[in-house]
């Protein structure tokens, strides 16, 4: 590693900005999540199971995954059109990838499960914030999971492998220029998202890939506890409910 | 997942005594939270919320080539997106007559209230104006995102900074915000929408009573002066509902710029 290398806002190498993540966000979704790393918030809601139209596309077998992924025209410094883009109908596909292997899409035949991602304000790292949001989202919607995906990106500024990429790094010029590699895992530690833009030899994608796998392990547990914090405040109210509920019986 | 008959029926009949479901007064709007600067990237953003509805509203500029019969103004351009993530009934795809509709309603409200001073827009005639974008988003539908929108619109214009610009290159400089506002005056347009169904009328209905509504009367105003009109849906009005539909607008109005007038 380089010496003398300086992060831009002076975080060390595999440390990632702070997050912040909240379940249950929107009201009429089934599940919602919110995931935010530094200024890059993404938020999440899950529909479904529900009956999937064309009912051509249904899958008696199992259920189908289905997500979109829209940015807001004002997330960006530039603004981009709204609507569908090929960049935005491409991360759709990659996060519906990215989810697939934890959802048990067995248990949900002929349905589908929609999952909307939008970024409400962008600084890198997008597609993985909107990933993490949309897996917490599945599984306050109670969708049966196997385990929660958590994605960061990593990635190479110059000669250096750092953690979770902000937009300023993204453009880093200087020397070898940036690699940009997110990445998402399973809760088993398997991949099932990884996408790599830029120039990285062999050793150092290990290297990275082995800082992701350390920060997708914090990312969980901040995932685990924002799903823990909204699950409490219900069991609490049901604890309530279940007190007067004797109460009437004692009665 | 429409609503259901049975209750339709018993909204309309709650209505006849002029009662609701959530005991909320016909003219009387759900509980209204504004959280200002919701994204940093633009040049203004706010959410509102009215009642479970939420809704996102971000304000970008640019500078572009004006329209060849205002050479010497801005320009203005208004989109809604209603997001799938907003609704279990939203679909994908290409924005529906709805999602054009709000846009195109707020538009004509700020347009035609004069409320943007457009030719103070201009950079050079002819060539270079600046471009207002405002971008409307559903995050929670739960009806009336119409009014959630025009509220936000003006909040958000008001308190948007102009972006930096480099008359020697020629060049926008996105990141760097100047002190200055975006030329505006005085008065505030607030569009709002009083909706009927049978023969009564109210105001912020939820997604349940949006659902059965037969009319819609858009209407865009400031201090007394109205300056644009949209009525939707199939049903008529008679020209007494018209003026009850007035009336009632200039007092919702009155209660609703009283709770924005804060952010302004």
């Amino acid at each position: 590693m380089a010496k003398n290398f300086k992060r831009p806002d002076g975080r060390k190498n595999n440390e990632h900005r702070p997050i912040k993540a909240k379940v249950g966000i929107i009201p009429n979704a089934d599940g919602s999540a919110m995931f935010s790393t530094g200024d890059t918030i993404a938020i999440a809601a899950v529909y479904g199971p529900r009956q999937m139209h064309p009912q051509h596309k249904q899958d008696p077998e199992k259920g189908v995954l289905r997500c979109t992924y829209t940015m807001n025209s004002f997330s960006v410094s530039d603004r981009i059109r709204p609507g569908p883009s090929r960049r935005s109908m491409e991360i759709g596909k990659i996060t519906q990838w990215a989810l697939e292997p934890a959802v048990m899409l067995e248990k949900f035949p002929s349905t589908v499960v929609d999952v909307h991602i939008n970024i409400i304000q962008a600084d890198a790292g997008t597609r993985c914030a909107g990933i993490n949001a949309a897996s917490m989202a599945l599984a306050h919607a109670g969708i049966p999971m196997k385990g929660l995906i958590s994605s960061i990106s990593v990635g190479k500024l110059d000669k250096n492998v750092v953690v979770d990429l902000s937009k300023e790094e993204e453009d880093f010029e200087e020397g070898e220029g940036a690699t940009d590699i997110p990445i998402s895992m399973t809760s088993d530690k398997e991949l099932t998202h990884i996408q790599l833009d830029g120039k990285i030899d062999k050793k150092q994608l290990k290297e990275a890939i082995k800082l992701a796998e350390e920060a997708c392990e914090e990312i969980k547990k901040i995932q685990t506890k924002a799903l823990k914090e909204s699950l409490g405040n219900e069991e609490s109210v049901d604890e309530d409910k279940d007190k007067d509920k004797n109460k009437e019986k004692s009665e | 997942m429409e609503t259901p008959t049975i209750t339709a029926n018993r909204i309309r009949q709650y209505l006849l005594e002029d009662k609701r479901f959530d005991g909320r007064d016909p003219d009387e709007f759900r509980d209204l939270e504004i959280e200002m600067d919701i994204s940093k990237k633009a040049e203004g953003s706010v959410k509102v919320k009215l009642g479970k509805t939420e809704v996102i509203v971000g304000v970008k500029m640019g500078v572009m080539e004006p329209y060849p019969d205002s050479p010497d103004k801005g320009n203005l351009i208004t989109t809604a997106e209603l997001l799938p993530l907003s609704s279990p009934r939203v679909e994908r795809g290409r924005p529906g007559i709805e999602s054009i509709e709000i846009g195109r309603v707020i538009d004509r409200c700020i347009r035609e209230s004069g409320f943007i001073d457009f030719e103070k827009l201009c950079i050079k005639e002819g060539e270079k104006v600046w471009t207002i974008f405002i971008d409307i988003y559903s995050i929670n539908d739960d009806g009336n995102i119409l009014d959630a929108a025009a509220i936000g619109t003006v909040i958000a214009l008001k308190n948007a900074k102009m972006p930096k610009y480099d008359e020697k290159e020629e060049k926008l400089l996105h990141d760097e915000h100047t002190d200055k506002s975006i030329p505006l005056t005085k008065e505030i347009p607030l569009s709002l929408t009083i909706y009927k169904i049978g023969d009564k009328f109210i105001v912020d209905p939820t997604r349940e009573e949006e659902d059965i509504i037969e009319a819609r009367v858009t209407i865009g105003s400031y201090e007394g002066s109205i300056s644009s009109i949209q009525k939707g849906e199939e049903s008529s009005l008679t020209i007494d509902q018209m003026s009850e539909v007035l009336d009632m607008n200039e007092k919702v109005w009155n209660n609703i710029f009283k709770q924005i007038k804060k952010h302004l």
